[in-house]
């Protein structure tokens, strides 16, 4: 499922950009856990998933909330609202300092 | 998932695998993987991977590529073209023929727009050579304390070039610029990957625009810029962080107004008044301001940050210092913590824009820990502070360096 979620998305950048994905980020996968696919499958639209682990020691619920209201409301990243909150809580529970 | 969809992402693997010199992704990683002990800056988790046309660098993210440069390819006077870092902030960057490559210029406040093939700026104006320091505002942001987010750049997100081009006024001055212009918003071909996201345009204040410094380059250390360097334009703004060095350069508009896009008003802001540097008064509000030119920093490229030196054998401490456009007069060192500080030698001045060498014998008749520290002073009067100015941000590290050395 979750190599699934990836394929989508990387095929929707290729769809949208004449543009190649810079090959080695598919060796980057997000800690196996609920909310895993559908936070992967959000972020991976438009960056590669190791902007996630790079920032994590500095991270809490708190400042991930920012950012991914960030990333909605400045970035206009296609996450549903209804969402937010399963993605919010696997980043926290797995992506936090 | 539909067969087209897969079939798309097929293909793209297949033309990245084309394009790649003969190292594929995997092999590129493996690779990587085995040269990490030897990696300068140190922790286990950096990879060095080669982008096509680039050798090893440090990889911060794959996609947009953010890719540093090490430390043993900043020991060079000119950061060697492909070992120079990469910073992207958005996923859509196109390959470009520079054969059909065009630049627009124009806009409301110039009255006749332009627009010019790569051979019409290469024949059609003077052409300007200099060295130049591009650094970005975040450089060693991975270094402050406490961490804040971002690309977490350690050292090497900057280098050293001459840059070849023509001058951006000269290019201006042929399109009949209006007494009202106020700002120059530049764009690039790269851009989004959705059409709502914010595409990477920045402005300079139209003086900043009309100083004879600021480039429009097409060589970098005398050869066409490379691909993740901007090729086949880019901007070169001297003594500006590297956020106004805009790659791929396709449109340029001279404006009356402030320009609003989300890169001038809503990123790459410091604190109004933290900083030294020039002021951006038509993108200024009370609480924020652009960051603008790069504070006076240094660098040690050896010994290395962890070395052991011999006792009684003689070891050298070298490096550069630069500034945002002033020039070098002093790199000082310590070997006491910061107590007392002695003046390195300076290399030759190669330009107020330039970096400049230093370096300065070390005492290694004691055994023991050396706690050495180096800060450089700028014509202009600033000095390395022994104090991070936190900032949301984390831009403009310029702290004072210290290593902790060992003799033995």
């Amino acid at each position: 499922m979750r190599r699934v979620a990836q394929r989508m998305a990387l095929g929707t950048c290729a769809l949208l950009a004449c543009t190649v994905a810079l090959a080695g980020e598919e060796s980057i996968h997000l800690i196996d856990a609920p909310g895993s696919d559908l936070t992967a499958a959000s972020c991976v639209t438009c960056h590669s998933l190791d902007y996630i682990p790079m920032n994590a020691p500095l991270m809490s619920r708190a400042s991930w909330e920012k950012t991914v209201h960030k990333m909605i409301d400045k970035f206009g990243a296609p996450i549903r609202p209804e969402d937010v909150d399963q993605i919010l809580a696997y980043l926290t529970a797995h992506y936090s300092g | 998932m539909n067969d087209g969809t897969g079939k798309i992402n097929m293909l793209t693997r297949r033309r990245w695998i084309a394009a790649s010199t003969g190292t594929l992704m995997l092999g590129a990683l493996g690779a990587a993987r085995g040269q990490e002990s030897s990696a300068p800056d140190g922790a286990s988790d950096e990879l060095l991977i080669a982008l096509p046309g680039k050798k090893p660098l440090i990889k911060r993210t794959f996609r947009p590529p953010n890719f540093e440069t090490p430390l043993a390819d900043l020991r060079r006077t000119f950061t060697a073209n492909d070992a120079f870092f990469v910073r992207y902030h958005l996923s859509a960057i196109p390959e470009i023929d520079a054969r059909t490559w065009r630049l627009k210029v124009g806009g409301p406040s110039a009255a006749q727009p332009l627009e010019l093939s790569l051979a019409d700026l290469q024949h059609r104006f003077e052409r300007v050579t200099l060295p130049a320091i591009n650094q970005c505002s975040g450089n060693r942001r991975g270094l402050f304390t406490p961490r804040v987010p971002g690309v977490q750049w350690k050292n090497g997100a900057m280098g050293h070039a001459t840059w070849s081009g023509v001058r951006l006024r000269d290019v201006l001055r042929k399109c009949n610029l209006q007494p009202d212009a106020l700002e120059v918003v530049l764009d690039g071909a790269d851009g989004p990957l959705l059409p709502q996201t914010p595409d990477f345009q920045k402005s300079l204040p139209i003086e900043r625009a009309l100083d004879e410094n600021t480039l429009i380059a097409f060589e970098m250390n005398g050869r066409p810029l490379p691909h993740f360097n901007g090729a086949p334009a880019r901007l070169i703004v001297p003594g500006w962080t590297a956020t106004y060095w805009v790659k791929h350069l396709t449109d340029i508009r001279v404006q009356p107004q402030p320009f609003d896009g989300f890169w001038m008003k809503g990123a790459y802001r410091i604190p109004t008044g933290a900083f030294p540097g020039a002021r951006f008064t038509s993108q200024e509000t009370p609480e924020t301001t652009p960051i603008t030119q790069i504070l006076v920093n240094s660098l040690v490229t050896a010994p290395s940050p962890d070395a052991r030196l011999a006792h009684n054998r003689p070891a050298q401490l070298c490096g550069w210092a630069w500034d945002g456009g002033t020039g070098i007069s002093a790199v000082d060192i310590s070997v006491d913590g910061g107590l007392n500080w002695r003046a390195a030698a300076l290399d030759k001045d190669m330009g107020r824009f330039a970096w400049r060498g230093f370096r300065f014998r070390l005492d290694t008749s004691r055994p023991g820990p050396l706690a050495v520290a180096v800060r450089a002073t700028s014509r202009g009067g600033e000095q390395q502070p022994d104090k991070l100015t936190v900032n949301p941000a984390g831009y403009h590290n310029n702290k004072i360096l210290s290593l902790a050395l060992e003799v033995a």
